[in-house]
């Protein structure tokens, strides 16, 4: 049923003399180009770009569509990245005029409306972090680490102090690390106890007068609450550095226990996974940071402040941080996904907050317990919204790696977990449900699971087999790169 | 009277979201107001519970093969001392309907003016977004998609993405491009960063000063901490003499970052800029117009070595600045310095044609600390849009939007300028976007000609804290943009509006005098 022709390159379908958008001459009088450019500067000819119908284009992106998983589809159980539900009505509103359509320049007096919803997502995001000042600036996650470093140097130099060394857990994301090392610190990387939490004495070691922060997920990548949090923090704070909180895990905990509350200094969000963003394929995200007030004057600029005009009415202004580290991108933020962030908590309110991250938790716990007997959890006996089993009893016994299970799961219809991460963990599958699934899609997930593992190998080694395409070649992609389509013989 | 007794527990917000004690909440309970939501007689609980699927009973089901009691065991895990003992302090919950009614209330204090026709620059434009574009990018299999790390179950997405990077190559005149970064200003940086990378040069960088001020400011953040100097080299005529250039490149330098057109509408000497650029050894990055090679030449066409863009004008909704798209191509003999996910084809067991993400061995969650750049996510849906548009307008299409560009900014100009009190700051070749000086106080011409219907600018005042003040010695100056989105009638409109905004305040200050 696959309309494969319609799934060819968008170079391969163009035929000269197409045509699809077409635009009227402007009605003003005409002057020839040759006397408004300099010849130097003027092409000979525009781009090579396809040349197609209207019907041609919509035909191809919608059956490209098709060969998509994705959270409309599918059961998305990629640990770590929060695939949770993204609610259609926030869609709508995040594409109302007057919120969709304004320029990042318009006068301040004519978009009090915006500036309304952004100073209160400062503040609710304030509030369910326990750390009020809070920049909505960064663009992802990643962009949030960074610019909570560059906060810390900034705190730490306006202080006096030469502090040069970032720690973090191995088993950290990779931003924290690359982060770190773009905000000029040395990482400087800890391992975890055999419980996969933190390791006090390695934390004691490794801080002293030269620590800046520790960057740390928590719950952490294994699922794990840091039960020893509390003592991390004392540790840190004893010798003056600052505990930065990587809030991808924010699901498992809002509204049952505040990062700032914990003994974080600065954390970011990933509204896109926590808030519903959506993921749109890889991006855009939206990575909010928040600081404790005595770190607000060097957050990025510009913030939303709240004042009230001549007739004592409310009235919201940017301003820039008194000593702040400077701008950190063009313009105010990625706000339209802050929009659906902003939306999604505007409907749930506190009890919603609190029930989504419950809901993620028995569902995680769920899945734990059904599963355990099949797969190895190493750490932990019960999670928090998410679990790391590992694979490697059955590579032994079956011969079957967590990338063989993953390709087969997509041929039972479900997407895979986040395999191979983290890395303290061989063969690794980290699963996260999410709130927003049945306990009818939770078995199916795992009597697939169970199915998978009865298989004969020689199938699910060779899997995917209903997919498009199957186990493409990465080797050969990264030896010879092809990272565009060649030129058409054809173009007019 | 009817009591609201969350108030007693919640920070409570009336119409203006303003926050409100208790008492001022049981009055404002009795008013037509949000709170009126956390009331208990509605006993709404919030429309998490549409999200949500499982029933009481399969809560009980669920928590009994776990083997625990009540979901608060599940979070024993977190310390009692930690454990928050009171609901979060933020707005109660609205359902679909009342959410929709705020936010439309919301949406409308922004709109008071009645769709003023935006003549707004500076990086971001009012262009024209075809329907098939809207329509695209509102498939679920596109926008509830993550990064495509399972290539089986992701050929939508990265074959668009592989498409993305070829239509970004031609575009640019480049052989290669990522599939895309934050937005136009980080791209800048990154280029950077990356020119550091293939020249082994990491100690000096120099930008022009035309470049958008906004996207130096984040250079010199990114910068800061590094050992790096910034030398900004002024443009005080609207564009740089070559001849300014030369004597700041030296053996030092990893890159001349230039734009063009620039942030002041200028066209640049670019092709003599990168062969100084070259000939010192160090890259070329140029910050270029994505429309404006309909018309003009590609950054490939005259030597650069990386060029970056701001992609938003390629379909992309202004969103009050974000998301929107960074564009970064560059010659292949750099693929493996630069920054961001890349798409490669390949194929796959059976010989089919594959995509998939390639040399995965540069970024962050295979390199950590010593990846090219910390990006993880990219605006994958804005790439998308980007691919989407230029496939709808094709050569033809792209050269028709950028001609009507530059004829419309052309007319606008030879007209503003016959007014008396106004003049044309640069008198050099532009694209679509152009300076203006006002003789008089461009706060108060603005207010006139936006109440006329027209909003212009930015007003360089708000860069005036940029490096040094080059942006100081133009005072009353403002940029104009015209895309090809507007006609005769609005540009004849905006020549009076400004006319008589500037007879009116010159004749302020004149009786003002007397």
């Amino acid at each position: 049923m696959r309309n494969e022709s319609a799934t060819q390159l968008i170079t391969e379908l163009s035929a000269p003399g197409r045509r699809a958008a077409i635009f009227p001459k402007a009605d003003i009088p005409a002057t020839q180009l040759d006397d408004l450019i300099p010849s130097q500067h003027r092409a000979s000819s525009p781009p090579a770009l396809p040349e197609l119908a209207e019907g041609d284009v919509v035909r191809h992106f919608v059956n490209l569509s098709t060969k998509n998983m994705s959270v409309d589809t599918h059961f998305y159980p990629l640990g770590s990245c929060t695939m949770k539900y993204n609610p259609k009505r926030h869609e709508r509103l995040a594409s109302l005029p007057g919120l969709v359509d304004l320029h990042p320049y318009k006068q301040e007096d004519s978009i009090q409306g915006m500036l309304q919803i952004l100073f209160e997502c400062q503040q609710i995001l304030g509030e369910i972090a326990g750390l009020p000042s809070v920049s909505l600036q960064p663009a992802a996650g990643a962009h949030g680490e960074f610019t909570a470093l560059l906060v810390a140097s900034a705190y730490f130099r306006d202080r006096g102090e030469n502090r040069t060394k970032v720690l973090f857990p191995n088993s950290a994301h990779g931003t924290n690390p690359a982060s770190a090392a773009l905000a000029g610190f040395d990482c400087i990387q800890l391992n975890s106890g055999v419980d996969g939490l933190v390791d006090l004495e390695e934390l004691k070691a490794h801080v002293d007068d030269k620590t800046a922060v520790f960057m740390i997920t928590n719950p952490n990548t294994l699922g794990l609450f840091e039960t020893d949090i509390g003592k991390v923090a004392d540790i840190l704070h004893e010798a003056g550095a600052l505990l930065y909180i990587d809030g991808a895990n924010m699901n498992a905990i809002m509204g049952r226990t505040r990062p700032g509350d914990f003994g974080g200094d600065m954390m970011h969000y990933n509204v896109h996974k926590t808030f519903t963003g959506p993921h749109g394929a890889g991006g855009p995200g939206s990575g909010p940071i928040a600081v404790r007030d005595y770190l607000a004057d060097y957050l990025p600029g510009p913030v939303v402040s709240k004042t009230t005009d001549e007739n004592g009415e409310p009235y919201y202004s940017l301003t820039t941080p008194p000593k702040t580290i400077g701008r950190i991108r063009s313009f105010f933020g990625n706000v339209s996904i802050l929009l659906r962030g902003y939306c999604y908590l505007r409907t749930l309110g506190a009890e919603g907050v609190k029930a989504a991250a419950d809901n993620a938790v028995l569902n995680a716990n769920y899945l734990m317990a059904r599963l355990k007997n099949a797969f190895d959890v190493p750490h932990g006996k019960l999670c928090m919204h998410e679990f790391v089993a590992s694979a490697s009893r059955i590579v032994k016994e079956r011969g079957i790696s967590a990338m063989d299970i993953a390709k087969r799961l997509l041929d039972k219809g479900f997407h895979a977990p986040t395999v191979y991460f983290p890395l303290v963990v061989s063969e690794a599958m980290m699963i996260e449900p999410t709130e927003t699934e049945s306990k009818e899609t939770l078995d199916a997930f795992v009597d697939a699971l169970i199915t998978i593992l009865e298989e004969e190998p020689e199938t699910v080694k060779a899997a995917p087999w209903t997919t498009p395409v199957s186990r493409p070649d990465e080797v050969q992609a990264a030896r010879k790169p092809i990272l565009t389509a060649p030129e058409e013989q054809t173009t007019s | 009277m009817k009591y609201c007794q969350f108030a007693q527990q919640y920070r409570v917000y009336n119409d203006n979201t303003e926050e409100t004690t208790p008492e001022s909440c049981n009055r404002l309970v009795m008013k037509d107001c949000t709170v009126r939501t956390c009331c208990p007689e509605r006993d709404f609980k919030g429309d998490a519970l549409a999200y949500l699927f499982n029933t009481p009973d399969q809560q009980q089901e669920m928590l009994q093969a776990i083997g625990v009691q009540s979901i608060d065991d599940l979070f024993e895990q977190i310390p009692q001392e930690f454990q928050l003992k009171s609901p979060l302090k933020i707005p109660a919950p609205l359902p679909e309907m009342e959410l929709e009614r705020e936010m439309r209330k919301l949406a409308a204090r922004n709109t008071k003016d009645g769709g003023r026709v935006c003549m707004l620059g500076g990086g971001a434009y009012d262009h024209f977004i075809p329907a098939v574009v809207d329509e695209i990018v509102s498939r679920g299999e596109f926008y509830t998609a993550y990064t495509p790390y399972q290539a089986e179950a992701s050929q939508g997405s990265l074959q668009a993405f592989f498409e993305y990077q070829t239509l970004i190559s031609r575009l640019s005149g480049m052989d290669v491009s990522n599939a895309s970064l934050y937005e136009g200003g980080t791209s800048v940086s990154e280029a950077a960063f990356m020119a550091m990378r293939v020249t082994g040069r990491h100690d000096r960088v120099v930008v022009l000063g035309s470049v958008h001020p906004e996207y130096r400011e984040v250079l010199a953040t990114y910068l800061h901490h590094l050992n790096c100097e910034l030398v900004v080299i002024p443009t005080p005529e609207g564009s740089v003499d070559p001849g300014d250039v030369e004597q700041q490149l030296d053996e030092k330098t990893a890159c001349l970052i230039i734009q063009h057109p620039n942030f002041f509408g200028c066209l640049e000497e670019v092709a003599e800029l990168t062969a100084l650029a070259r000939k010192a050894g160090a890259l070329s990055v140029v910050a270029f117009d994505p429309i404006s090679v309909g018309v003009l030449n590609r950054p490939g066409d005259y030597g650069a070595d990386i060029a970056v863009a701001e992609g938003q004008p390629l379909g992309i909704p202004l969103q009050y600045g974000g998301p929107l798209l960074g564009i970064l191509s560059c010659r292949k003999e750099y693929v493996r310095k630069m920054p961001g996910r890349l798409i490669g084809q390949t194929v796959d067991k059976e010989g089919r044609r594959s995509f998939v993400l390639n040399l995965q061995a540069r970024e962050q969650h295979i390199r950590r600390d010593k990846a090219t750049s910390n990006i993880c996510t990219n605006q994958g849906l804005l790439a998308l849009r980007a691919t989407v548009y230029l496939s709808l307008l094709g050569p033809q299409g792209l050269k028709e939007v950028a001609e009507a560009c530059c004829q419309n900014a052309h007319y606008a100009v030879t007209e503003l300028q016959q007014i008396d009190g106004v003049e044309v700051l640069f008198d050099r070749p532009f694209f679509k976007e152009f300076s203006l000086r006002f003789d008089g106080d461009v706060d108060l011409i603005l207010r006139q000609v936006a109440n006329a219907g027209f909003e212009i600018g930015p007003h360089f005042e708000r860069f005036r804290n940029v490096d040094g003040g080059q942006f100081a010695g133009w005072e009353n100056s403002l940029l104009v943009a015209m895309t090809e989105k507007r006609t005769k009638a609005e540009i004849d409109g905006l020549v009076k509006a400004v006319k008589n905004a500037v007879a009116g305040v010159q004749e302020m200050a004149t009786s003002a005098a007397r």
